[in-house]
């Protein structure tokens, strides 16, 4: 689960992290008071309107901006606040910005990147330093790797200071900032590890023309596993920043992601979901979806995703495809005419049933009278469902 | 033959008296395997599995009195972490765990606590393993398999069936299947597996199936290609699959380089092993693996 940038700041206050003062606009009207507000509280006439979308890249596409006075303040809100914001990672739809933030400016001497994220091959959390930060972080990895400094915590052991010391001596800095950013660091560990967060990163972290440390920003996933455990950080999903079928999915418990192929899937298992998809792509078909129905996949489970399916009016043709184990393809094949009982044949459906009950299930389809295609295997099975939605 | 579990396997199940351990205790014992005891505490002293299966309090408890050496876990996410532990630290040699959605954090812990123990540890997150004929330590439907040389190793589960299945299409049966699990931080990696199979006199050809999202693939086929001498087939799950979007395992996400579909299967075919561009090959192409295998 992502959160927003304040929502991240927020939680660096808890954990005595060092960010700059902000406050939040919802709504336009809102716009004169909270700069006015912000400029009394924060003692300073120079303010950053930042856009409060999940995506990163918001600078470059026009979401941050950094204001002198009253005046550009209001104008940059205007601008920014109810934008549809185009960055690399939203993708050419954009995402429109109902939520802007209004920081302090910092007068910045030096910009680092700092981040703390789970190693799989080690199974060891790996904290990494560089002193080019305010960039993107993947071109320094690329083209000067030295830049970047890391250290690998055991999740036994935790983090020493011994490490939090070579990250801060990575950063070049001496005197009090070294002390500061040195706390900083061990403190951000410890919120990495109590929110149960995947990924903190701070791009960037700043030395100020006082010699402070500070978060300028504040980027979070967490592990979605742990959020049972963690009640404020769930708290803070914003439903907003979903596709709102996959939010409507999720309420039945499937796991549905949207795509934008015109060939609906429904498939028993992640794996055999992403196979599925492949497979149809070969076939010279494009796949309008990921659909995992689970290992319970009932009746009520197969009409709840078909629901979903034709939700997506890209959709030509749905194939299903599922391989009963624990799961009993005759009930499947039963949830299936039911589905298509209840909600009509609107685009044809190809249906592949393989394993427990297979036998029964093909001849409860064959006997049912609605004309649904049956397919022997996954090859043919995708063959079908491309020529029928090239066809319809 | 076969790896990590035979007909000598003593199994407990942890977890037995939920309506999951239930079931797949009843499917397990149904299919041959031997349950020695099950674990809930605070039900300890009662039966399970309709009178068929002791109940003990705890691990220990269940060891001292049953001699498992195995032991697999249905046991809800919250709890399961320590199940894992538990049976580590009670002695046991080989874990399963079923249970899906364990905090990362609980894993990365587990997995050096069982490296310690020296515990072999299976999944979580996965179907589990079958050595067919003998014992089946997992939920797959143990009826689609056949007896026969082929070693099975796969992050999936439902993709698992459906190798399996072509295999037996093509006339080719199976030795041991073991689901490791999609998660980002599992116990068993494939690497370990391969090198059991190669080990296992019983077992002929190699299908390995792996998917998006971290480098295990890249790894074991680097590693097979050294010190493997059996024909392996492979598979990777998500050609389509967009980056940045997790396609329903916590593990499989791509975040770009070499984690794509795309470049685990260039990395395996460079290896030697004979990728399947569409999941609809695995029997066909381990059968042609293992006639090209006859004529060297």
């Amino acid at each position: 689960m992502k959160i927003h940038e304040y929502q991240g700041k927020e939680i660096f206050r808890n954990f005595s992290i060092a960010t700059p003062k902000g406050y939040l606009i919802e709504d336009i009207v809102e716009a004169e008071s909270v700069v006015l507000k912000a400029q009394k509280d924060f003692k300073t006439e120079a303010l950053v309107i930042k856009a409060q979308i999940h995506a990163g890249g918001r600078g470059k596409g026009g979401g941050v901006k950094v204001s002198q006075d009253y005046d550009s303040a209001i104008s940059n809100i205007k601008a920014i606040l109810g934008m549809n914001l185009v960055t690399h990672q939203t993708g050419s739809s954009g995402q429109k910005v109902k939520k802007v933030y209004v920081e302090e400016a910092s007068s910045i001497k030096s910009e680092f990147y700092c981040a703390i994220t789970l190693d799989r091959n080690t199974g060891k959390d790996v904290f990494m330093v560089s002193t080019e930060g305010g960039v993107e972080i993947e071109k320094v990895a690329d083209e000067t790797p030295e830049k970047i400094v890391k250290i690998w915590i055991d999740p036994l052991i935790g983090m020493k200071s011994y490490q939090a010391r070579k990250l801060a001596f990575g950063l070049k800095l001496e005197g009090a900032a070294l002390k500061e950013c040195i706390y900083l660091l061990q403190k951000l560990y410890k919120c990495y590890v109590d929110t149960d967060a995947s990924l903190v990163e701070i791009n960037p972290l700043v030395l100020t023309s006082d010699d402070r440390i500070i978060a300028l920003d504040a980027k979070f996933n967490f592990d979605n596993n742990a959020l049972y455990r963690q009640s404020d950080i769930s708290s803070l999903r914003d439903f907003d920043e979903e596709d709102p079928t996959e939010v409507e999915a999720g309420k039945y418990d499937l796991n549905y992601i949207k795509l934008d192929g015109n060939v609906g899937c429904m498939v028993n298992g992640a794996g055999l979901a992403m196979a599925t998809m492949d497979i149809i792509k070969l076939a010279g078909g494009d796949p309008a979806n990921f659909l995992d129905v689970g290992g319970a996949a009932s009746a009520e489970t197969v009409k709840n995703g078909f629901k979903i399916i034709l939700s997506d009016k890209n959709v030509k043709a749905i194939l299903i495809n599922i391989f009963g184990g624990i799961v009993r393809c005759d009930r499947v094949a039963n949830g299936v005419i039911k589905a298509v009982e209840e909600l009509g044949l609107q685009v044809p459906v190809i249906v592949r049933l393989e394993g427990t009950n297979s036998k029964k299930a093909k001849s409860i389809l064959k006997e049912s009278g609605l004309s649904i295609i049956p397919a022997n295997d996954m090859q043919d099975a995708a063959k079908k469902v491309v020529s029928s939605a090239t066809k319809s | 033959m076969s790896i990590l579990v035979n007909k000598e396997s003593k199994v407990i199940v942890q977890g037995i008296t939920g309506s999951e351990g239930t079931f797949h205790a009843a499917q397990m014992l149904e299919y041959g395997t031997s349950i020695v005891g099950g674990v809930t505490p605070g039900k300890g002293g009662t039966k399970a599995v309709e009178g068929k299966v002791d109940v003990y309090n705890s691990v220990e408890e269940a060891r001292k009195n049953t001699k498992a050496n195995v032991s697999i876990i249905f046991v809800p996410p919250p709890f399961a972490a320590e199940a894992i532990i538990e049976a580590s630290e009670a002695g046991i040699e080989l874990v399963v765990c079923i249970s899906e959605g364990i905090p990362i954090r609980d894993m990365v812990i587990v997995k050096k606590i069982i490296n310690q123990n020296k515990t072999r540890l299976i999944g979580p997150n996965c179907p589990g393993v079958i050595t067919v004929d003998e014992c089946k330590l997992g939920i797959m439907p143990g009826f689609i398999c056949k007896k026969g040389d082929i070693g099975v190793v796969s992050k999936s589960g439902t993709l698992t069936y459906e190798a399996i299945g072509q295999l037996v299409d093509a006339g080719l049966g199976q030795t041991t299947a073991v689901g490791i699990g999609g998660d980002p931080i599992i116990g068993t990696s494939m690497i370990e597996i391969l090198n059991l199979f190669e080990k296992d006199e019983s077992t002929k050809g190699i299908v390995m199936i792996g998917e998006i999202g971290g480098q295990m693939e890249n790894e074991a086929a680097q590693w097979a290609k050294e010190n493997v001498t059996k024909p392996i087939v492979g598979f990777i799950a998500g050609q389509t699959a967009p980056e940045g979007r997790r396609m329903g395992h916590a593990g499989a996400i791509v975040s770009g380089g070499d984690d794509t579909a795309e470049a685990k299967m260039k990395i395996m075919a460079e290896c030697g092993i004979g990728v399947c561009e569409s999941v609809a090959e695995i029997g066909k192409k381990m059968k042609e693996a293992l006639k090209k295998g006859e004529i060297n």
